[in-house]
């Protein structure tokens, strides 16, 4: 009898768990449980959430172990969290902690400008950032099981997550035509796209991504976890969106179902009413460059 | 029975899909429930079968509730609605849950005690063969749950080391892994042949 952990089926099937579902940022174990309390599928454990992580400056990287363990200890849903990109030590401890899922993301200060993470080497899966298909393939192939729209985090902004994911959606469908119509053209895409050309076929003939695609970065009310599903995602990521509101659990719960219901108006408008207020937020246009975290990864 | 069978698919969260897929390719109709009324409406229950897919339990356990799907559901499957419950499925579908998430409920309509997450967190996910009385089987667990305790009247179908991992009531199944994942399609067969069985 032959009995296989860490596959690429068991890693991509955690994902599939996940789908229609909302993952929230926590920084404390009170956190967690009131994220759990409301419905979230998996809490992504972190020692400051982007909004201060932008605020503070500073070089962002893993959190403390005895964070992670503690938030692990507190719930029973899963538990993902993040390492730095190409800081393939930090995802060796996050594995030892038996984190359900690891984040290689530009949220926090990359460890190396050149390489990601080789994910296959690893039985913990990972999910990873993405602002376009080209960008999604090259994580995929080097292992990654769960892609996520990179957005612009910790803005409460939802302008870049939404290219995004219309990017890689319009991306996807143009491989898709151009299976019917030209396959012989695919070679080139792959070229264009940078990315593996097997992937490419795989994406052309499917017309979807291999892995479940969630949404990240600015999605700050029940409206924008319903606009990121109708646009095509799988499910979202809620960073500082819920605990910089005025009223977490409430509105932890209210993106809960509005996600699951993203198509029905009656739904969203009922999930929308008596929130308090929403994070501040800025502007993702009054972000000079380099603060665009976005841009980090390759 | 004429025609197809009917299989509602509760889906507001989860592993939904695959499940889908494979029932359509079985001949099955079906039918997505995210309501109550999806499920009943002014002339009685609309499916034939009602399938509860993996996912995060105590996230779905809320949606039930959240959209008035849990009381409908579980008094249909009482009456004699066939149910198939896969992983958080199982866990839904049992009469006692250990480890409950706080505030979570199941509908108690399989007479076992399931303990959620019971064979570790995601590292320890495995796709494994096991021997069933169903026959020998491929399939994926993930998080899974096992069975701790099986009450009289419920057969056990399959076990995972010393493990109680797939269990029968009547026309309820319970399994603790993934066949949606790896093809395996014995037991969504069975939910479509016992369609047939009570029609008749």
């Amino acid at each position: 009898m032959t009995t296989v952990i860490g596959s690429p089926l068991v890693k991509r099937g955690l994902a599939d768990m996940l789908n229609g579902g909302v993952i929230m940022d926590v920084v404390t174990p009170e956190q967690a449980r009131i994220a759990e309390d409301a419905g979230a599928v998996a809490v992504m454990a972190l020692e400051r959430v982007p909004a201060d992580i932008r605020a503070q400056g500073g070089v962002a990287r893993m959190s403390d172990p005895d964070l992670i363990a503690a938030i692990i200890d507190t719930v029973s849903i899963p538990v993902m969290a993040k390492a730095r990109i190409g800081h393939f030590v930090e995802a060796q401890v996050l594995e030892h902690l038996k984190v359900d899922y690891i984040d290689e993301s530009e949220v926090l200060s990359p460890a190396d400008y050149t390489h990601h993470i080789d994910k296959h080497s690893f039985t913990v899966p990972f999910v990873c950032g993405a602002t376009n298909l080209g960008e999604a393939l090259r994580r995929i192939a080097e292992g990654a099981a769960m892609i996520r729209s990179k957005g612009e985090a910790g803005t409460g902004d939802v302008s870049e997550a939404t290219k995004h994911i219309r990017t890689i959606r319009r991306q996807i469908a143009e491989l898709s035509a151009l299976a019917k119509s030209a396959p012989d053209e695919l070679y080139v895409a792959a070229k264009e796209l940078q990315a593996p050309l097997d992937l490419v076929r795989e994406v052309a003939h499917a017309g979807a991504l291999p892995v479940v695609l969630f949404t990240a970065g600015g999605v700050a009310t029940p409206a924008d976890a319903a606009l990121m599903m109708q646009l095509g995602a799988d499910g979202v990521f809620v960073g500082s969106g819920i605990f910089k509101s005025g009223d977490p659990a409430a509105r932890a719960a209210a993106i809960v179902k509005a996600t699951a219901r993203f198509d029905e108006p009656a739904v969203i408008a009922e999930a929308s009413r008596g929130l308090g207020e929403a994070m501040v937020g800025i502007s993702v246009a009054d972000l000079p460059a380099p603060h665009r975290l976005a841009e980090r990864g390759w | 029975m004429t025609g197809s069978p009917t299989v509602g698919l509760v889906a507001l969260q989860g592993g939904v899909r695959e499940h889908r897929l494979m029932l359509e390719g079985l001949g099955a109709r079906v039918v997505p429930l995210r309501s109550g009324d999806d499920l009943v409406g002014p002339d009685g229950v609309r499916v034939d079968a009602v399938l509860l897919p993996g996912g995060e339990s105590s996230t779905i356990d809320k949606l039930l509730r959240m959209f008035d799907l849990f009381e409908p559901l579980r008094a249909s499957i009482a009456a004699g609605l066939p149910a198939l419950g896969t992983c958080a499925g199982l866990v839904l579908l049992a009469a006692d849950v250990d480890d409950r998430a706080p505030g979570q409920r199941s509908l108690g309509l399989l007479d076992v005690t399931v303990r959620r997450n019971a064979l570790g967190s995601q590292v320890d996910s495995a796709e494994t063969e096991l021997a069933s009385t169903l026959g020998p089987l491929r399939v994926a667990f993930i998080r899974a749950p096992i069975v701790t305790r099986v009450g009289p009247g419920v057969d056990v179908l399959a076990r995972r080391n010393e493990h109680v991992v797939a269990v029968r009531q009547g026309t309820i199944t319970g399994i603790a892994f993934h066949p949606e994942l790896t093809g395996e399609t014995v037991f969504h067969r069975r939910l479509l042949e016992s369609v047939h069985c009570n029609s008749v």
